[in-house]
This record gives structure tokens, sequence and C-alpha cells, in this order.
């Protein structure tokens, strides 16, 4: 395959396989953290850096703990990765998760060359070099879409880790694997706020400020296009001020961070006006200039929710006057749900109890880009190995 | 609908001042308002939530059929010439909104060329008229230019090569008189500049060239609006040679490049430019997205467009030339941006 570009390492060989968090496993892990938070470089990347403490040796420590029983368990195998182009730091993360939960890898790196790629390539170079054990059950690639490399590592792969879009994964089924292999797919996700508009009135100045930038990371720092950023916004208690207190806030904090690119001024403006031809429950638009649209509803249809679907500051909002209303619209697509001012534990029941079909991560307003080994859904340390019983 | 387009037609084409113009589409957008929200469901859905007279983002004629009038009053359906794979704008246009863009545009373009009508070559193969069914912009465009002219002589053949017998023909039948030569800017440039450029042929054509279509695919070659009149004036011996700005959105009411380089809005149609943060009127030389308004259409939404082009106001009502109105320079199309997000990990090059 002349089109495979190998960044790092060579074709895992067959090697006796790890469990989960294996010594040399998170000793290597914590050196590449000191790297990454040493690097002068990596410090002028945010997104490298929180990679960097991810890995901290005393965080690995923490989610070793968790797993009780990783000592009956192994890594499935070769753990073949498809990671998305518009997250730089995404595919380490996807590593990271495997190689902890046993596993080899071959990692399909964006072919989009971004600084934050770059750096986190030469470090993990780096950081190999000693660890001839794992450097030999490691591989990261990039190659072109049309390339039939995807093909030939789908056959090796015991798992493979397909990060989404929908299209995309659809395209990788289409190549067969062994009959074994596990597909982790992380699709096209939806995902809402919750906000307690009576906690929103009491806060004082400094407060909606965190508040304020807490948002913001939720959703502008990644133009609102992350599957954990927030579209719909849910208002319970609340009252003009509250809202207007909300929005102001962060109005102003995007005025001092937000770089809008023009030609979203020309996307959100053609959305809002698709969605008022598409719908009926759009009960009036507010805008901060073109940096914060709102679309405030009417009603809550499950057939119109994927419409509203904004980004770079596009959001639907609905007075809540019950939870339960969100019975009705939530299904598999939904993801996270961020709040502020709420009992998490209480959301938590709610939806068992109801037996909700979508919802798979609650978290404070300014966590949702906190990614983790239990993400959409899984335990991603037990759906990346095997276990094995005995009785 | 109460719209006095005879009064509208018989204004000089330049003539009207910031505050004369301002009254006049005061008037005349109120009443294109009421028309349109009465008869198209869209529109009045869009006016309902943005309040009257939105400006319309010409992506929403692609994606839906936007029109004021009935399916038996449909006269023609223009469409953009959409690269492959794209969708297409669909403007569907009756008589009399089709015989209002005829008008306008011939009372625009003959400003700048004299009443009379001129002898014609149009720098483009007669095969993009074939289908007269769906009428392409670039197919639209001919049409409507050619109706300025007389004696209308295609220079290129079917493959798009010059076709030296009948264009050195058309030479000679009208030596010495002036022309009138069209085409689309690209095409101008490819298939007629290039080769006649190659064969150091100079065509005796004395007169107007009138090109447009946007410099999208020249500016890849680094062709910038100047080399492109040299070229032109080295190959032919046209002594103007003028770039118009118009989308098959508002056809008729186009732009056109006075002898200044400047574009000016006639009285058919008059251009805003915006700031992207707000939508607020940017300055004097200040760059921003461009906004359109023409009073032609009548049987499809489209008298208020917001485009995905990018301009500079250069000033109103003191061109040297004389013209009054707005006038302005187009600055391309608005670059697409690199937006983060989770989606989108298959590439597809």
């Amino acid at each position: 395959m002349k089109d495979v570009d190998i960044l790092i390492g060579s074709l895992p060989e067959q090697v006796k396989l790890y469990s989960p968090f294996d010594d040399l496993l998170c000793e290597f892990v914590g050196s590449f953290s000191k790297a990454v938070l040493h690097d002068t470089k990596a410090k002028q990347m945010p997104d490298v850096i929180s990679l960097g403490y991810w890995c901290r040796a005393a965080n690995i420590q923490k989610m070793k703990e968790k797993c009780t029983d990783r000592q009956e368990r192994l890594g499935r195998g070769v753990a073949f990765h498809v990671t998305p182009s518009n997250i730089p730091v995404n595919f380490a993360f996807s590593f990271f998760f495997s190689l902890l939960a046993g596993n080899a890898n071959i990692v399909r790196v964006p072919s989009k060359v971004t600084p934050e790629r770059e750096c986190i390539i030469r470090i993990l170079k780096d950081v190999l070099e000693p660890y001839k054990e794992i450097k030999k059950r490691t591989m990261f690639v990039s190659y072109p879409a049309k390339s039939d490399a995807t093909e030939f590592f789908s056959r090796l792969s015991d798992v493979r880790i397909i990060w989404g879009g929908d299209e995309t994964i659809e395209a990788i089924r289409l190549h067969p694997a062994k009959p074994r292999c596990v597909d982790i797919t992380f699709a096209d996700r939806y995902s809402l706020a919750l906000i307690n508009g009576k906690y929103v009135l009491e806060a004082d100045e400094k407060e909606i400020q965190r508040l304020a930038r807490a948002f913001y990371n939720d959703t502008f720092y990644m133009d609102q296009n992350a599957c954990s950023s927030p579209q719909l916004i849910l208002w319970q208690n609340t009252c003009k001020e509250a809202k207007n207190k909300f929005w102001d806030a962060v109005y102003s904090y995007t005025q001092k961070h937000y770089i809008f690119p023009a030609i979203e001024a020309v996307n959100k403006y053609c959305r809002v006006c698709e969605n008022i031809i598409d719908s009926d429950s759009i009960d009036s638009i507010v805008t901060k200039g073109n940096v914060i649209i709102r679309e405030k509803l009417k009603a809550l249809l499950p057939d119109e929710m994927l419409l509203f679907r904004g980004r770079c500051g596009q959001f639907f909002e609905y007075d809540l006057e019950h939870i339960s209303e969100i019975n009705g619209i939530v299904n598999e697509k939904y993801q996270t749900l961020s709040y502020y001012g709420y009992n998490p534990k209480k959301i938590q029941k709610w939806i068992v109890r109801e037996g909700l079909t979508g919802i798979d991560r609650i978290v404070p307003i300014g966590k949702t880009m906190e990614i983790g080994m239990v993400w959409d859904g899984y335990n991603l340390t037990e759906s990346l190995s095997r276990i094995i019983s005995a009785e | 609908m109460n719209i006095d387009y005879s009064y509208i037609f018989n204004l000089p084409p330049f003539s009207l001042d910031k505050d004369e113009k301002h009254k006049l589409y005061e008037e005349i957008l109120y009443e294109l308002q009421k028309h349109h929200s009465g008869n198209c469901f869209q529109y009045n859905k869009l006016c309902s939530l943005l309040g009257n007279n939105p400006a319309l983002p010409v992506r929403l004629f692609k994606e839906y059929d936007l029109k004021s009038i009935s399916k038996d009053e449909i006269y023609k359906v223009m469409t953009s010439s959409g690269t492959t794979g794209q969708t297409v704008s669909k403007i569907y246009l009756d008589r009399e909104t089709s015989a209002r863009q005829a008008k306008a545009l011939n009372k625009i373009v003959s400003d700048f060329t004299g009443k009379t009508r001129l002898p014609m070559l149009i720098i483009d193969s007669n095969k993009v008229l074939k289908d007269r069914n769906m009428f392409s912009a670039r197919g639209a465009g001919i049409l409507g230019f050619s109706m300025l002219g007389r004696d209308m002589t295609y220079a290129l053949d079917e493959n798009m090569n010059l076709n030296l017998t009948v264009i050195d023909e058309f030479c000679q039948k009208y030596e010495g008189q002036a022309v009138l030569m069209f085409g689309f800017t690209f095409m101008v440039w490819e298939h007629f500049y290039k080769p006649l450029s190659k064969m150091g042929h100079r065509l005796d054509l004395a007169g107007t060239l009138i090109h447009g279509g946007g410099w999208k695919k020249l500016a890849s070659e680094a062709v910038n609006p100047e080399e492109f009149i040299n070229g032109l004036k080295m190959v032919t011996n046209a002594d103007k040679v003028l770039n118009y700005y118009g989308m098959v959105e508002q056809t008729g009411s186009i732009f056109m490049e006075c002898e200044y380089g400047h574009l000016h809005a006639s009285v058919f149609s008059d251009i805003d430019i915006l700031r992207a943060e707000d939508f607020t009127a940017a300055d004097v030389g200040e760059k921003g997205i461009i906004k359109v308004t023409s009073l032609l259409p009548t049987s499809y939404p489209g008298h208020i467009l917001l485009s995905e082009d990018e301009g500079i106001l250069e000033g109103v009502d003191d061109c040297p030339c004389g013209r009054k109105g707005k006038y302005f320079k187009v600055c391309g199309r608005m670059q697409g941006a690199e937006i983060r997000g989770c989606s989108d990990t298959y590439e597809r090059r």
C-alpha cells in the first residue's frame, strides 16, 4: 500500500495481550503526560495540554481503581481506529483508551496536518522509544480515503473504533472484519442543556461570568459542532431577566474570545430561514449581532428536533414546565445533557426510570468536552477488553 | 399590486440620486413585500418572524420552489449553472417578469453602448441554447444580451473551439464599424483570448466587449481585471472592455462597470454591503457581504437577496463617469470556513 504514510511504529506483531491498566501501560501513559506538560510547544495548545492532564499518573490510577475486575480481563487484540479530522487531539484519546484497555493499536490519523497533530506525534514517538514492547504493538498511519488500507486493516482487526459521522461509519462498515470483531462507533449525536432560571437569577457577577465561560467552552470553543455541544437549551423556573442575564454574559465573553467566520453569518441566517420555512413551532428569533442567534420554540415536536441543529452560536430554546416534556423528543441520537442548577443524580434517576432511549451523559455546563473512558454510553475499558470468566 | 413599472422604465437608468432613489424604493418595496407575502407562503412565513422585506439567502432558491405565481402562469424556469453534483437554483418566471428583465437589461446596457442595435459576436457556442426547456444562467445570459444586438454570430463551435471562418466573415462584414461582443468572463479568456493570443492573431473588431459571470475560475489562474482588459485589447480592437455583476436570481438588473472600473447600481436595482458580525451597513471602503435589491421580480420573491459574495462600496452619486447611485467593487465568493467539530472523519479527497 504505497499511499499509506506510516507516522509511528509498524504493523502490530502477534504478541501477548495486556490486562487493562497493566503497570507498563500506565507507566507509559504517565511518561507521555510528563513529556507533554513539559513541552514548550504543547504549552501553547490548550487541547494538547488537556490531553496531557488526562494522561497524568494520578488520573490513570483513579481509573485503574475503578476497574475492579481488571485482572480477569485482557485486551481484545488489534484495535483499528478511524479518527475525526475536526477535533485535532481526538485520535490520541482514542489511542490511549484502547491501549489502556490492553489492545495493540493501528490508528488512522486525519491527513489534515494540524500543529496539534504534529506535536502529539512528535512527543509520542520520543516517549515510545524506550517502551519496545508497546512500540511493536503500535502503528500510527495516515492515508487518503480511497486507499485500500481500510480494507486491509479491517481484516486484521479485533476491534474497530470508528468516530463518526454516520456516513463514515457506514463507509467503514462496508469493509469486512474478523467474525468476532467488535465495532465501537461514535455516531452523530445531539445534545442539550438544562438551565434552572432561578439559579441564574441568583448568581452573582463572578458566578455568571464563570457560567458564561463554561458555556462558551461547551459551544463556541468547538464552533458548537461537537456532538456534546448543546443545540437545544431548555429552561425551567425562568423569566426574561434570567435569560437576558445569561445570554448577555455569554455574548460579552464571545466578544473577547470568539473569532466569527464571516461566511457563518450567511450560513446561520440561511439555517434560520430554513427552520422558519420547515417548522411551525418557532415562536420568535432573538439575536445578539450574528454571533448569538436564539430560536424560541413554541413546542417540542419529535419529528422536528433534528432540523434544529445550529453551528457557531445558534440555539433553540424552550421553557419546560416539567422535565417529563423531554420524554417525547429524546431518542438514541441524544448524547449529553449539560445542566446548571440541578442535582445530576435526580436527572439520571429520571432517565433510567422512564427508560429513555437517549442521553448517555449528564454533566455540569462547562464539562461537555471532557472526554473519558466512559463515553457515548460505553464503558470503554469493558467494551475494548475481553473477560475471562471462571466458576 | 400597485407598481407603476412604466414610470421606472421611463427614467434614465442612472439618473436617481440617493434621496430620490430612497423614496422610490420605499414605495415599491412596500408593494413588493405585500405582493410576495400574499402569494408565496414560504416568504410569508419568513416575514412573520424576520419582519418585512427580509433578505433571502440565495441558497434558498436551491432548496425550495419559491414562487409568487400559480403553476399555469410559469413561463420559464431558469436554473443556475451549478457544477456537477451541486443542486441548482430554480427561478420561476412569468411573462411579465421575464419581459421586465429583458427591458431593464436593454436600458442598462444601452447606457454604455448607445441605443442602436449593433452587430453582435457572442463568444460562446450556440449549443448552450439547445435545451430551451431548462434555462441555464449561461443560456439566459446569452439570450438576454442577444436582444441588444443584431446579426448574432457565435464565435465558438460545438467543441468550444474558435470558429475562425465565421469570425473572419463577421470581421470583414463589419470592418470599421462598432460591434458588440459578449461572453462569460472565463469562456472569453479560456476559449477566445488564449487561442487568439497563441496564434498571435488580432481580430479587426472595434466596439465594446461585455463580460460577466465571475472571476472565480480565473483567479486560480491569477488573471486580474487589468490583465484581462489588456489581453482582450491585444487580440481585438475593442475600445471598451466592460465587466458586469449579476446573478441568475436577479436577471436583468445587472450592475455594469463604467470606464472608471466601478460597478454601478441602476434605477432597477440597489446594493448594500453588510457587516458579517451584525448585518449592519458597512461604511464606504469597508468590505462586507453583498445584499442586492431588484425592483423587477414579481413572479418569485427574489427582490431582496443576501449573496455569498463580498464587496466594497466605493461611493454614492459621485463617480467621475457621471452616473448617479451607488458604485462598488466585488471581492469574490466568501471563503468557506474550517469548522471544528466531530463529524466528517471520512476524507473524500
